[in-house]
C-alpha cells in the first residue's frame, strides 16, 4: 500500500487525552468522534486536516489510555498513516486492529518537517520526503500483522477466515 | 531458553513448552474486560463480527464505572447499550450501579482474577492484576470484541525489565511513591512494550495493595504489563476472595532481562508527579509551594480501603483548607461500607470533604470534580495529562494519598510528615 500526503507533525507524548478528550468518549460515532480530533492540542487540527493527510510525530505516540476512539478519531478525521518516532503499544494494537496505517520510524519522524509532501510505501517500509528529497526506511510489518492490515482490520481479518 | 514470568504464563496459555521475546503468539484467554466507554464500541465491532454468543458467560466482565451513575443522556445510552448485550447473551459478571465499583479494584475484590491468569480489558490500568500474580494487560475495543468472540488475543511475547526490591518503606510512603520513583527514573515510554517483573526481598513488606498500585500505573511507564510473582501474601488475598485455584508461575533463574534495576525501598520518599507527564517527579522535600484548589482521593489506582484509611487517618479531627474542595472516592460498594461502618465517612464528612459513590468520574475529566482554566488539583490519579480533568489550562499533580490528604488540609502540597 503507497500513501501520498502533506504532513501535520506533533511532538512527543501525544497522550490519548489530547487526540481525543475523555469529555466526548460518551459516543460512540466516528463523524463525532473526528470533529473532536486533536483538539486540547491544536485547536485548528480539524480545520486544517485533509484527507490523505499524513501525521508525523515523536516518541510513545497514542500514550495513555486504551481507548480506540483515538484512533478512530484519527482515521475518521481523514489522515491515512500515523509516523512515529516510536508508538504506545496499545495505541499501536489498536491501530492496526482497526485498520489505520502506522509506520515506526525514528530517523523519518525527526527529519520531516509539517507541510512536507510524504509518500510512503508500507509493504516495503519505504518513506519518501518529497519536499527534501530524503528516503527513509524502516522494518516492514510481521507477515501476521500485514494480514491483519490488508484485510482492514482484526474483525474483517476474522471474518474472512484469515484469522483462526 | 529461560523464561520470565510473563513469558512463562504466556507459553502456557499459547499451549506451548516455551516462548521467545518478540514471538508472535495466540493466546487463550481467562477474562474478557470492558467498561462503559470502551464496551460499546466492542459491541459494535461483535455485532459486525455476526457472531452469536461469547466464548464464555462466565468469562466476560463489564463494569459500568467511567461515566457512571450516568453523567449525561449520551453516557446513559452507552450503559443502556452494555446492559442490554450483557442481558442478552446472559453475561454473568455485568456490573451496574448499585453493584459496581472501579473495575481494577472490583474485580480483584470479586475474585475474578487470580494468579496465573491472562486478562485483557479494554481499558489500559487492567496491568493491575499483576500484583495477584497474572498477566494482564490493556487492550483496545476490537480485542475486546475479539476476546468476547473467540477467547483468544493475540500478543507479540514481551522483554522484560527486572526491578529488585529491597528495603522496606517509611511511614506515609506507598506503592504509589513507588511506583512514581520507577516512572521518574525511567520515563513514561521506559518500559516501552517490555513487562515490569518486580522481585527481591523488599516484596513481602508490601501489601497487596500497594502492589495493585504499583503494578496499575505500569502502563505509565509504557509497559506491557507489571508483576509480581504470587507469594502468600497474594495468595492468601486470593483464597479470601476467590473460589479459584491460582497458578504460580516462578521465572527461571537464568531468565535474560533487558536491564536490572535495583530499588531500595527505605530510600524512597514521598513523591509528586508535576504536569503535564507522569515522569515530573519531584520528591516531597522539592515541590516547593503549589497552592491547590481541589484533591480527590480514589481511582482505580488508590482506591482502596487502606488508602482511604490512610487518608482518613491523615484528616482526623482536622478541616480541608479554605478555597479547597476534597473529594473521596471509594473505589467499590465494599470498601464504601467498610470505610462507612468503621466512621472514616464521618472523618471526611466532618473535615469538610465530600463523599462519593464510586466512579473513575473526574480522574479522566468524566465528572464529578472537573477543574476550571488554570486551577490545580493533587489527586491520588493515574495521569497528569494536559486537560486530563478539566480545561487545557488545569494542572494536575499525582500523589499519595497520604500527600493529598495532607495538602487537603494544608491548601497546598504538604508533606504528610509535617501535618
Amino acid at each position: 500500500m503507497i500513501f501520498t500526503g502533506k504532513v501535520l507533525k506533533y511532538g512527543d507524548n501525544v497522550d490519548t487525552d489530547v487526540i481525543i478528550p475523555a469529555r466526548y468518549l460518551n459516543t460512540i460515532d466516528k463523524k463525532e468522534l473526528a470533529s473532536h480530533c486533536m483538539e486540547d492540542i491544536d485547536k485548528e487540527f480539524t480545520k486544517k486536516v485533509q484527507p490523505g493527510d499524513i501525521m508525523v510525530a515523536g516518541a510513545n505516540f497514542g500514550c495513555g489510555s486504551s481507548r480506540e476512539h483515538a484512533p478512530i478519531a484519527i482515521k475518521e478525521s481523514g489522515i491515512s498513516l500515523v509516523i512515529a518516532e516510536s508508538f504506545a503499544r496499545i495505541f499501536y494494537r489498536n491501530s492496526i486492529n482497526i485498520g489505520l496505517a502506522i509506520l515506526e520510524c525514528p530517523e523519518a519522524a525527526k527529519a520531516i518537517s509539517n507541510g512536507d509532501e510524504v509518500e510512503a510505501d508500507l509493504d516495503r517500509g519505504i518513506i519518501f520526503d518529497k519536499t527534501t528529497g530524503e528516503k527513509f526506511e524502516t522494518k516492514p510489518f510481521p507477515a501476521f500483522i500485514e494480514k491483519i492490515i490488508n484485510c482492514g482490520g482484526l474483525v474483517e481479518a476474522i471474518k474472512k477466515g484469515e484469522i483462526k | 531458553m529461560a523464561m520470565t514470568m510473563t513469558q512463562k504464563i504466556l507459553a502456557a496459555h499459547a499451549g506451548l513448552d516455551k516462548v521467545e521475546a518478540g514471538q508472535l503468539i495466540l493466546v487463550e484467554l481467562d477474562r474478557v474486560l470492558g467498561n462503559d466507554i470502551t464496551s460499546p464500541v466492542a459491541i459494535r465491532e461483535f455485532n459486525n463480527m455476526g457472531i452469536k454468543d461469547v466464548f464464555h458467560k462466565d468469562k466476560v466482565t463489564m463494569v459500568m464505572d467511567h461515566f457512571a451513575p450516568n453523567k449525561d443522556i449520551k453516557a446513559a445510552v452507552q450503559c443502556k447499550m452494555c446492559r442490554d448485550f450483557c442481558s442478552e447473551k446472559e453475561i454473568t459478571h455485568f456490573y451496574d450501579v448499585g453493584k459496581m465499583g472501579i473495575e481494577h479494584a472490583l474485580l480483584p475484590e470479586k475474585g475474578l482474577v487470580v494468579a496465573g491468569d491472562v486478562v485483557i480489558g479494554a481499558d489500559s490500568h487492567t496491568c493491575t492484576y499483576g500484583a495477584l500474580g497474572a498477566f494482564s494487560t490493556g487492550v483496545g475495543s476490537t480485542d475486546m470484541a475479539v476476546g468476547m468472540a473467540t477467547g483468544k488475543a493475540w500478543f507479540k511475547v514481551p522483554s522484560a525489565i527486572k526491578f529488585v526490591l529491597t528495603g522496606k518503606l517509611n511511614k506515609y510512603v506507598s506503592g504509589k511513591d513507588v511506583i512514581l520513583h520507577i516512572i521518574g527514573k525511567i520515563g513514561v515510554d521506559g518500559a516501552l512494550y517490555r513487562s515490569m517483573e518486580f522481585t527481591g526481598e523488599g516484596v513481602k513488606s508490601l501489601s497487596i495493595y500497594d502492589r495493585l498500585t504499583i503494578c496499575n500505573m505500569a502502563i505509565e511507564a509504557g509497559a506491557k504489563n507489571g508483576i509480581f510473582e504470587a507469594d502468600e501474601e497474594a495468595l492468601r488475598y486470593i483464597e479470601e476472595h476467590s473460589e479459584r485455584k491460582p497458578v504460580i508461575y516462578t521465572a527461571d533463574p537464568d531468565a535474560e532481562y533487558d536491564e536490572v534495576i535495583e530499588i531500595d525501598l527505605s530510600s524512597i520518599k514521598s513523591t509528586v508527579a508535576f504536569p503535564h507527564l507522569p515522569e515530573n517527579t519531584r520528591t516531597i522535600d522539592e515541590v516547593g509551594d503549589v497552592k491547590i484548589d481541589q484533591v480527590v482521593i480514589g481511582s482505580c489506582t488508590n482506591g482502596h480501603y487502606k488508602d482511604i484509611e490512610e487518608a482518613a487517618m491523615i484528616m482526623k479531627g482536622k478541616t480541608v483548607a479554605k478555597n479547597v474542595r476534597a473529594i473521596i472516592i471509594p473505589a467499590t460498594q465494599d470498601i464504601y461500607l467498610r470505610a462507612m461502618e468503621n466512621g472514616l465517612l464521618k472523618i471526611f464528612i466532618e473535615a469538610g470533604c465530600v463523599v462519593s459513590t464510586p466512579t473513575c468520574g473526574p480522574c479522566l475529566g468524566g465528572h464529578m470534580g472537573i477543574l476550571a482554566p488554570n486551577e490545580r488539583a493533587v489527586a491520588t490519579t493515574n495521569r497528569n495529562f494536559v486537560g486530563r480533568m478539566g480545561d487545557v489550562t488545569s494542572e494536575v499533580y499525582l500523589a499519595s494519598p497520604a500527600v493529598a490528604a495532607a495538602s487537603a488540609i494544608a491548601g497546598k502540597i504538604a508533606d504528610p510528615a509535617k501535618i
